[in-house]
């Protein structure tokens, strides 16, 4: 289970979460929706201690992420990049493969290469792009690419970051489908950030909605179309007018 | 204007200068302190040994053959106004192995490698693969800059050494070909005139030039700004860095060896 309990941080004068409070169970899914700039990307980079909250406390199994064995803790986590983030100088099976040939998880080159094309067809993926560099990969095949990245070493948590930013909606729906299959599969804890509706409806046991630092609403993604809370229903239906302020 | 409010200008300049140069330190220390510990990453230390050196060496050798042919010319011609044109060779050995030869090198290794490692860091932070770096369980100090300055610390001093021949191999060919000198006289001339005391204060002005431009890329590379703007001014800013430090550092080390 990850637990977020009043989270705070700030870059210089702007303040990006102001009190960020939010529950995910184990082996479910939440997906965290809100506007450009609400600190969304923060708050999972927050969790994985990438960034430093100001004050608050982040919780994992009851423990807190910022202590104990930093290897051991990042092992448990699998993420997928907003643009993939694959390594331009790895070829694809070595990008897949990068925590089985070093550090605590190195196996055999030979066994993490097989491992790595495994993972490569479990996302629709053909063994002959095992060897491609990732600058000679379409948009889409990044993404999987770096789906199988954040699935190789069989995570219990994974986070995904705009999982379908930039994707055409055939191929959008492709990853949200793979997405879910993945998670239920490996009985995953997932957390992901979107803008797109569709991504919520495919992937979401819960969600939630930041707006202004601060967890506005939260629930099961059944209670979306009801929830009754303004902002949500501004957002979800993508209405100019409402309480959220759009800027023009 | 108001003197205090200058004098709180330059106190706010001058501490953001000493900031700067604590916040390098640190990051040098800690690039040390990941080149000594393991795990080590040998596959990315053999690539940086690649790029730093036996790809620099093109460059290194164009640049040593032009200066040391360009030296003898000019020591020639201004020799020859009080009647010094024989020490064409002493002073092209003296001139490349003591100066030009580790100057000139560490300058083409920051501009051909402080530029590349700082483009290449600053576009991986940028695009979140350090980010990603850190996600699987690696420590981008460990695997992108413990291999780069430790390649440039291997690497570059070999560079001026080779430079520091090719350099000379310039001038003797220029003066042998063109000013009519004497070639075994001129071989003999150069070995008899250089100390042991040039080539290593040469070799350790390589190593230190070495960590320097490699630090410069590193360090600009991993604070660079977002977007293309912010990978282009973490570039110019790590040259622009690497050669002034070089440079100073030149002058303290010249006076180290060389003091009396």
């Amino acid at each position: 289970m990850i637990n977020m309990k009043n989270v705070h941080k700030a870059f210089g004068p702007k303040k990006v979460l102001r009190g960020l409070t939010l529950e995910v169970p184990k082996g479910t899914s939440m997906v965290i929706i809100g506007g450009s700039g609400t600190g969304k990307s923060v708050a999972l980079k927050c969790v994985l201690g990438l960034i430093a909250p100001d004050s608050g406390e982040i919780l994992v199994d009851g423990k807190p992420a910022d202590s104990g064995d930093r290897d051991a803790f990042l092992a448990r986590f699998g993420m997928l990049f907003q643009g993939g983030a694959l390594f331009d100088s790895l070829t694809v099976w070595q990008n897949v493969a990068f925590r089985l040939l070093r550090g605590s998880l190195k196996r055999p080159a030979e066994e993490a290469r097989a491992i790595a094309i495994e993972k490569l067809r479990r996302v629709g993926l053909t063994p002959d792009v095992a060897d491609l560099f990732p600058a000679e990969l379409s948009g889409g095949m990044q993404k999987r690419v770096g789906l199988a990245r954040a699935i190789a070493a069989e995570p219990e948590i994974i986070f995904f970051d705009e999982p379908t930013t930039g994707l055409d909606p055939i191929m959008a729906g492709v990853i949200n489908e793979l997405i879910r299959e993945i998670v239920v599969e490996m009985g995953a804890t997932a957390m992901t950030i979107t803008h797109d509706m569709s991504s919520v409806r495919a992937i979401a046991d819960n969600v939630a909605m930041l707006h202004d630092g601060v967890i506005q609403w939260t629930g099961p993604v059944a209670q979306l179309d009801n929830s009754g809370d303004p902002y949500l229903d501004q957002f979800i239906h993508g209405r100019a007018e409402g309480p959220i302020e759009a800027v023009r | 204007m108001n003197p205090l409010a200058l004098l709180a200008r330059l106190g706010r300049a001058v501490l953001s200068a000493l900031a700067a140069v604590g916040r390098i330190a640190i990051f040098a220390f800690g690039a040390f302190a990941h080149i000594l510990r393991p795990p080590y990453y040998p596959r990315e230390l053999f690539n940086a040994l690649l790029n730093v050196g036996w790809l620099s060496l093109p460059v290194v050798g164009m640049t040593a053959i032009f200066t040391g042919g360009a030296l003898a010319l000019q020591i020639y011609s201004g020799g020859a106004r009080f009647n010094a044109e024989a020490v064409v060779p002493q002073i092209v050995a003296i001139g490349m192995v003591r100066e030009l030869g580790p100057v000139l090198v560490g300058l083409m290794i920051a501009a051909r490698v402080t530029s590349s490692i700082a483009a290449e860091i600053a576009t991986m932070k940028v695009t979140e693969q350090i980010d990603a770096l850190v996600t699987l369980s690696t420590h981008p100090m460990k695997y992108l800059v413990a291999p780069r300055v430790l390649a440039a610390l291997i690497t570059v001093p070999l560079l001026v050494g080779i430079g520091d021949i090719i350099g000379i191999a310039g001038g003797y060919a220029v003066a042998v070909q063109n000013l009519g000198f004497n070639a075994a006289a001129y071989l003999q001339n150069t070995v008899d005139f250089l100390e042991l005391r040039d080539v290593v204060s040469s070799l350790a002005k390589g190593a230190v030039f070495g960590v320097i431009a490699a630090l410069m890329g590193c360090y600009y590379g991993m604070h660079s700004g977002r977007g293309a703007q912010g990978v282009g001014r973490a570039t110019k800013s790590s040259v622009e860095a690497a050669a002034v430090l070089i440079l100073a550092a030149n002058f303290v080390l010249t006076g180290v060896f060389f003091s009396i």
